[in-house]
């Protein structure tokens, strides 16, 4: 990509990224959440990917290192509904609910949100980087 | 009567923590694949048992999942039908772990085998375990989805076109169903099966259930693959590795199909008479279409998928007689056919495995070189040709017994027509396969190995002794008390609402 596309990625990439974690981190007092804060942050790794090429991207994480965190995001989630069910339910908020409005607030419902965010990220960062490798794959034959 | 009980989320959380575990550190440790994968079935086959033997004919087992009462909340629901149905998938999923441990052997990627395999078994327990509409669509999609990878598996060319088939279908048929969820919704302003039944009870816009019913039964049809929403499934269920064409065709479509559609039909919306003699003739059509495509296959697994379509029929025309005689049939059927029809697909993989080839017409006299798997394909093809005294043949006595009890003589020959005529196809299929001179080809062929011998012998076990379970006693534990959840229609929802 050019020069401008370059400068204005680098620029932005990290905004992009600062913003899906805000909204992750905010989820349970404004809209949106895990899911879409970890499309955001998925949105900046793809938008460093489309400038920088895949090259640049990959030997900062790899794809088995996207694999790891995809699990692992997963593992949380669920871990965390269990931890729940050793509380009386499954999925049962766990932790003191605190003051409604903070930030620190709404017990395990920010944890699960973080979790999510990891697995959405992960997930459609590697579903991009799929499609990435499959049509260089075949451009080899 | 506990709700309190961890046992019903277990059966989403085992599977899911088994395929995620699995995909992070699957591929780092040798044979830990495998090791996870039958952990995994088989704590699920404990708990379902567990589950089994925990709930009664008169009652139901409700979890509000966080502690969030019903109706706000999520529940999850354990009754007669969902119990049956649990036992009957994670046994057939746990028989088809251990014949995949060595016939994956030829495959790479099996880390991420056994997570497809995993996530699809943690869909289809969610869609028999969710109390709530909208939880089932997502658990219908997380097993659907599962699926379309898992036929695409060995990424051949047909393999893939088969997925890409199947998905599209796929896709269709869970926008026809989340339409009408939709539409109930905006009727009923909830998603709670139980609370959408009552609600639905004073509902006076016929139109609009109409509407839905017709989306419904198209989305299910299509999922189910009922004539003429079947062209998918004989291109998808024979591209996947044998051990997931059982799943497909043994368990997937019943639970994703049969068991949503007969859920919601019944004990949601209320079964009307129109209704009823739509899925007779329906079930009549695919029975006698099914296996009449079958015939022309050469293709043993394409047969079998056809044949597959055959059966649900009867299914399908035993739900649409609507009496508990015709209930005690479908559900005899439908473990009958998991069972057995799982098993002629493992059988199917075996032949692969040992000659290479599925061809009918390239291989025969394989009896004397492959004993083991001739014995299981023998007891699953009579099994599935309904001869007594083999599982098949109970069932479809009772489904024929039961239309004649009410009082459709017509369907009830078709239905012994349609029996005679799939004793014709196997006993062509058995000859084809294993009777008959061995030829110098298959000189050097041996059997398969121990775990595929060991599940195939189990499998055909229970597929010969499953007339048993009609026996005072075993029957009122495992095959009435889903027959009941089925016949007790709408007081379902009384039943789930009592509980709270």
């Amino acid at each position: 990509m050019s020069l401008i596309v370059k400068t204005v990625t680098r620029l932005t990439a990290w905004l992009i990224l600062l913003y899906g974690i805000n909204i992750i981190l905010h989820g349970h007092l404004t809209p949106g959440g895990g899911f879409a804060g970890g499309v955001i942050i998925a949105l900046s790794f793809i938008h460093l990917t489309l400038a920088y090429g895949k090259d640049a991207v990959l030997r900062q994480l790899s794809k088995e290192a996207v694999h790891v965190w995809e699990s692992v995001g997963a593992l949380a989630f669920l871990a965390i509904a269990l931890f729940g069910g050793a509380a009386g339910y499954f999925f049962a908020n766990f932790l003191p609910a605190g003051e409604p409005f903070n930030l620190f607030s709404a017990g395990s419902i920010p944890l699960s949100n973080i979790a999510i965010g990891i697995k959405v990220w992960a997930g459609l960062f590697s579903i991009f980087l799929a499609l990435v490798l499959l049509r260089i794959n075949r451009g080899d034959k | 009567m506990s709700g309190n009980s961890l046992l019903i989320p277990c059966f989403v959380a085992v599977p899911l923590a088994g395929a995620f575990l699995n995909s992070l550190v699957g591929r780092r440790v040798r044979a830990l694949p495998e090791f996870l994968g039958a952990l995994a079935a088989f704590i699920l086959v404990g708990l379902s048992l567990m589950a089994l033997q925990s709930v009664r004919a008169d009652s139901v087992w409700v979890y509000q999942v966080g502690g969030w009462k019903l109706p706000l909340g999520i529940s999850l629901v354990l009754d007669g039908l969902t119990a049956f149905m649990l036992v009957t998938v994670n046994a057939v999923a746990f028989a088809i772990v251990v014949y995949a441990r060595d016939y994956m052997e030829r495959y790479t990627s099996k880390d991420l085998f056994y997570t497809l395999l995993l996530l699809m078994l943690a869909g289809m327990n969610g869609v028999l375990i969710a109390g709530d509409l909208f939880n089932l669509f997502v658990f219908l999609e997380i097993a659907a989805v599962a699926s379309y990878a898992l036929v695409a598996f060995g990424t051949e060319r047909h393999e893939l076109e088969a997925a890409f088939k199947y998905g599209v279908m796929g896709s269709v048929a869970s926008l026809f169903i989340l339409l009408g969820i939709a539409l109930l919704y905006g009727m009923t302003s909830t998603l709670n099966l139980a609370d959408m039944s009552q609600s639905l009870a004073g509902h006076s816009e016929a139109d609009l259930l109409l509407m839905v019913s017709a989306l419904f039964l198209m989305g299910f049809g299509l999922k189910t693959a009922l004539v003429p929403f079947h062209a998918w499934l004989p291109d998808a269920h024979p591209s996947a590795p044998a051990p997931i064409s059982a799943m497909l065709s043994g368990v997937l479509i019943k639970c994703l199909g049969i068991y949503a559609l007969s859920r919601i039909f019944f004990n949601v919306i209320g079964m009307s008479p129109r209704v009823l003699t739509l899925l007779m003739y329906w079930g009549a059509l695919s029975m006698m279409a099914g296996v009449i495509l079958a015939m022309g296959q050469r293709d043993l697994k394409r047969l079998l998928a056809y044949s597959t379509i055959s059966q649900v029929g009867y299914v399908v025309l035993g739900l649409g007689l609507g009496t508990p005689l015709g209930f005690l049939g479908v559900v005899l059927h439908l473990f009958n056919h998991s069972i057995a029809k799982a098993l002629l697909f493992l059988v199917s993989g075996a032949l692969e495995y040992a000659t290479g080839t599925r061809d009918l017409h390239n291989m025969g006299g394989l009896r004397s070189r492959m004993p083991v798997t001739h014995t299981a394909s023998f007891v699953a093809a009579m099994s599935i040709a309904g001869m007594p005294p083999f599982g098949g043949f109970w069932s479809k006595l009772l489904i024929i017994m039961a239309a004649v009890e009410a009082g459709h003589l017509g369907f009830a020959v078709w239905a012994v027509i349609v029996s005679v005529l799939t004793l014709a196809l196997f006993a062509g299929v058995m000859k084809n396969i294993f009777w008959g001179e061995p030829g110098l080809r298959w000189q050097g062929v041996r059997e398969v190995p121990g775990c595929m011998q060991a599940s195939m012998l189990a499998l055909a076990l229970f597929s010969l002794l499953s007339g048993t379970l009609l026996v005072p006693g075993i029957r009122e534990k495992f095959l009435l008390q889903a027959s009941a959840a089925l016949a007790q229609g709408t007081n379902y929802a009384h039943m789930i609402m009592s509980q709270i």
